[in-house]
């Protein structure tokens, strides 16, 4: 394999894993207090209709719109979601936004579904939507990555084993330690995901902007693929700044060294 | 009446989520640029560094107003 399939690859693994660590939490919540059946069988009905999703969308993408009008739409998107991910990684480690806990939120999730009474059927409807919407919701997210990714790198078939390795070992570590995922270091992950989102997110949506002018051309990045390396730079140093700008009093170590920053934005 | 606005509501949170202003700040960034084009003031990689470089200030100035109202 090449680099860049090598790097295709790791994205989009780690970004599914962080997405999975999310939605397994949600799931566990469930299983562990109301069941596993209903639990399961929400998942189960989710990640059928995220593949009929994943087919539909990418056929229609390939197939009917152009390419400028892909890059802008996708870019657009994935600029959005990158860019929300980026903001709560400033915000929580400037100390102005609680720090993203999965124990927390399990047991968040755990208190819910204990306070929403037996169910009467042989299906547990509470458990199945909350694990469904879980699933399904998180999922998008990943469905969005393989999709855009795997157009770019013009190899959908290798986003498609990073996004199922990452399941594999979310699910393998799930199992193993039965408890919320919390020593995946999902902050650090969602930080690095989060620039490679906006750094791709920026390239794509302002190349797809050459839809509106004569001839629809794409618009043309110096460097072409190399530019993204330089936006990466460009959102690292700037999450930095802000978050030595934004620091609360009291919050964030003195020490602001290259290490200890960059794990404090991911906290 | 009540699917058709939880269908509305699942695609807002899926894209906006829970800052309006990012897909704000990403809107603006995108018409500017497309306006900077459309006039011919800038063409070539150089309308594409400053698309890249719109976009960061639009998220910068998001983020600022974002801190600002909540301090």
């Amino acid at each position: 394999m090449t680099a860049a399939t090598w790097g295709l690859l790791v994205a989009v693994f780690v970004a599914c894993v962080v997405e999975m660590v999310e939605a397994t939490t949600i799931v566990m919540a469930m299983g562990f207090t109301r069941g596993w059946r209903s639990a399961l069988l929400g998942t189960a009905a989710a990640i059928g209709l995220l593949a009929v999703v994943t087919a539909a969308a990418g056929y229609a993408l390939t197939t009917w719109l152009p390419e400028s009008l892909l890059q802008l739409v996708i870019g657009g998107l994935l600029l959005i979601f990158g860019l929300q991910w980026l903001r709560k990684a400033v915000l929580r480690s400037s100390g102005r936004k609680a720090i993203h806990d999965e124990v927390k939120i399990y047991r968040e999730r755990a208190e819910q579904a204990r306070a929403a009474g037996e169910s009467r059927g042989s299906l547990d409807m509470f458990s199945f939507v909350v694990s469904f919407k879980g699933v399904f919701l998180e999922g998008m997210e990943v469905v969005f990555i393989v999709i855009t990714f795997g157009l770019n790198a013009g190899d959908i078939p290798v986003a498609v084993y990073g996004a199922a390795a990452a399941v594999v070992f979310v699910l393998l570590v799930a199992i193993a330690t039965r408890k919320p995922l919390s020593m995946i270091p999902e902050n650090l992950l969602k930080y690095g995901v989060g620039l490679l989102l906006a750094s791709f997110g920026t390239y794509w949506s302002v190349e797809g902007l050459g839809l509106f002018r004569a001839g629809s051309g794409s618009l043309a990045w110096p460097g072409h693929n190399f530019a993204i390396l330089g936006l990466i730079v460009v959102w690292f140093v700037l999450t930095r700044v802000f978050v030595v700008v934004l620091r609360t009093p009291g919050n964030g170590p003195s020490d602001a060294g290259d290490e200890s920053t960059t794990k404090e934005l991911a906290a | 009446m009540r699917y058709v606005v939880a269908f509305g509501r699942f695609w807002y949170d899926f894209i906006i989520g829970d800052d309006w202003k990012i897909a704000v700040a990403v809107v603006t960034a995108l018409a500017v640029t497309c306006a900077l084009m459309l006039s011919g003031a800038v063409t070539g990689p150089a309308l594409a560094v400053l698309g890249g470089a719109i976009v960061v200030v639009c998220f910068a100035v998001s983020l600022a107003v974002d801190v600002r109202r909540k301090s």
